[in-house]
């Protein structure tokens, strides 16, 4: 039996806030979170909402997390400043599966780099590094590592104009071979990675995202199929996603109504 | 270890609680398969409504405080679900809320057309102004709620009881005599508060919630214990049972069955076939059997 702790929030007031261009912001605060790429945290702003976040940044005594200001809740975190208060709970959710001697691929897709910036930091040098956005103000984090990247926006407006799915096709042609492919960004997008995987025989593992509320597998509002977001995932595999018949097909509205992906996206982004 | 409830045979006595897990057919089908006996769907209400604003579920540790208040599509909104939900080969409870004893009924009379094995009425949540617990603490508004949902519907009728009630006993008779088949007690216990004291507010967005989880169980089991000796009809026991002991001790309470929720948090979702597993081994080593133990600390009583 799992020991029984205490998760209330931990309060914490940010201490650094990094402008990453017109669309993104990111928050750094001053804990030592244990934390594994592609978990994460509840952030509550008091008097605002609670929202699922990844960790986009990590180290022993610090972390930060990123937003894109899309709704209320994130147009609000967007402009917190140093010693503004927060907070969190968690970290939740499984996290990536790391194998150091695989040879993989990592595809990244708008604000998809932020849950997959802290496993770039822990893979080798010679991982095939996708990243796409619209264009080039969503692509967060474009000097952040020493690896090598392929860039690529829908308008051309950074690196080869296209989809990531064309790099990955590319990359998989000219003969590269990988043990695995790690994606996060629109869940599109990622339904058309895991495909193009599946057609190759790669095996796959992708971050979902739906509405959250409890954020420890009970309250039953991120559900997608049978699988639990918050609890099962948010990292699936592709012998997960096989099962999942609502992945790039349907989601739970806040009601616990379900509706097409569309509808969801729309509701999700006011 | 199977069991015999209202006409139906149950493979074990476990029981999801509503408001846990509920929300479509694939997963309450996974519920069912990793081993509890009966499933409720999340509360089903007269309209849409979102529920509150997050922060609604926060683990306290020793148990959770929540206000989600009552999310649902509408009655009117599910026809996937009750699509999917027909083709079901597992036992269902659909729980329904309402805001006045006419949308109870019209909710239910719907909802009875879908067929689920069992109706619950809840009457008793404590998250929302207008709804639930305003009925289930007077025993003459549950009374009305029940003997109004009883006419219009054709399966079991399952009311859920809250332990604000004064003296709930009381409501389970008034219940009884309205034609309720079974009780199920507890919901959730309060409302209570958490005040975070650095930013000087309520944690939870609706300010107050309800308490469930493993420091409500003893209340669950005075509750369950005092309907026993009010009412003949049986009883879904639940409140902080997390372990095949909890579960025996609210067995030995009155309760025919045992429900779960919080304890999904504790153990995972394979909670209710580990719990009876543990129920099943501790009968085994006292040779009892489950009707051994049901209502047995009321022996005492009969004497």
């Amino acid at each position: 039996m799992t020991t029984i702790t205490d998760q209330k929030h931990i309060m914490l007031r940010v201490e650094k806030k990094q402008v990453d261009g017109p669309a993104f912001a990111t928050l750094f605060f001053n804990y030592a979170l244990p934390f594994k790429p592609g978990q994460f945290i509840m952030v509550w702003i008091p008097g605002i909402d609670e929202k699922p976040y990844t960790i986009s940044y990590h180290s022993k005594n610090e972390f930060a997390i990123t937003i894109e200001a899309k709704g209320i809740f994130s147009q609000k975190a967007i402009t917190l400043e140093k010693g503004d208060l927060i907070g969190i709970r968690g970290p939740f959710g499984n996290g990536f599966d790391i194998k150091p001697e695989d040879a993989v691929a990592v595809v990244a897709g708008g604000c998809g780099m932020a849950p997959l910036a802290t496993l770039v930091e822990q893979l080798p040098e010679n991982t095939c590094f996708i990243h796409g956005a619209r264009s080039r103000e969503f692509i967060l984090f474009p000097d952040r590592f020493d690896m090598d990247r392929l860039f690529c926006t829908d308008d051309g407006s950074f690196g080869r104009k296209g989809f990531v799915t064309e790099l990955l096709e590319n990359e998989i042609a000219s003969g590269r071979h990988f043990d695995r492919v790690y994606t996060c960004g629109p869940e599109i997008m990622m339904y058309h990675v895991f495909n193009l995987c599946e057609k190759h025989h790669i095996p796959c593992q992708v971050s979902l995202e739906r509405y959250m509320r409890c954020g420890f597998g009970v309250c039953g509002a991120c559900v997608c199929g049978k699988q639990v977001v918050c609890k099962d995932g948010p990292v699936f595999d592709s012998s997960a996603l096989r099962g999942i018949k609502d992945f790039n097909t349907k989601a739970l509205l806040k009601s616990g109504k379900e509706v097409d992906l569309a509808q969801y996206f729309s509701w999700r982004c006011k | 270890m199977t069991i015999q409830f209202l006409g139906k045979t149950l493979k074990n006595p476990m029981v999801l609680a509503s408001g846990v897990l509920g929300n479509s057919n694939d997963i309450l089908k996974r519920v069912h398969e990793s081993g509890c006996g009966l499933v409720t769907m999340k509360s089903i209400g007269p309209e849409p409504r979102d529920g509150h604003k997050n922060p609604t579920v926060i683990d306290l540790g020793h148990g959770m405080i929540n206000a989600v208040g009552l999310p649902s599509p509408g009655y009117l909104n599910m026809e996937n679900e009750w699509k999917d939900l027909e083709k079901r080969e597992f036992p269902l409870i659909a729980s329904i809320y309402g805001g006045s004893v006419k949308e109870y009924r019209m909710v239910a009379e719907f909802v009875s057309s879908k067929k689920p094995d069992f109706i619950e009425i809840n009457i008793s949540c404590p998250n929302s102004e207008k709804h639930g617990m305003i009925f289930g603490i007077n025993p003459q508004s549950s009374h009305d709620v029940v003997s109004a949902v009883k006419k219009v519907i054709n399966v079991p009728l399952i009311v859920k009881l809250t332990p604000q009630a004064p003296d709930i006993g009381d409501v389970a008779r008034a219940c009884e005599d309205a034609g309720a088949d079974a009780i199920c007690a507890i919901n959730t216990v309060g409302p209570g508060m958490v005040i975070d004291i650095e930013s000087k507010m309520p944690v939870l967005a609706f300010k107050k919630g309800g308490l469930s989880g493993p420091m409500i169980k003893p209340v669950a089991v005075r509750c369950v214990f005092d309907i026993y000796k009010a009412v003949k009809i049986p009883i879904i026991g639940l409140g902080g049972i997390t372990t095949g002991e909890d579960a025996i001790e609210m067995m030995m309470a009155g309760a025919t069955l045992v429900g779960m929720g919080s304890a999904v948090r504790y153990r995972g979702i394979d909670v209710f076939q580990t719990v009876a597993d543990e129920i099943d081994t501790w009968l085994s080593d006292h040779h009892y059997t489950l009707e051994d133990i049901i209502g047995a600390a009321h022996k005492e009583d009969a004497s």
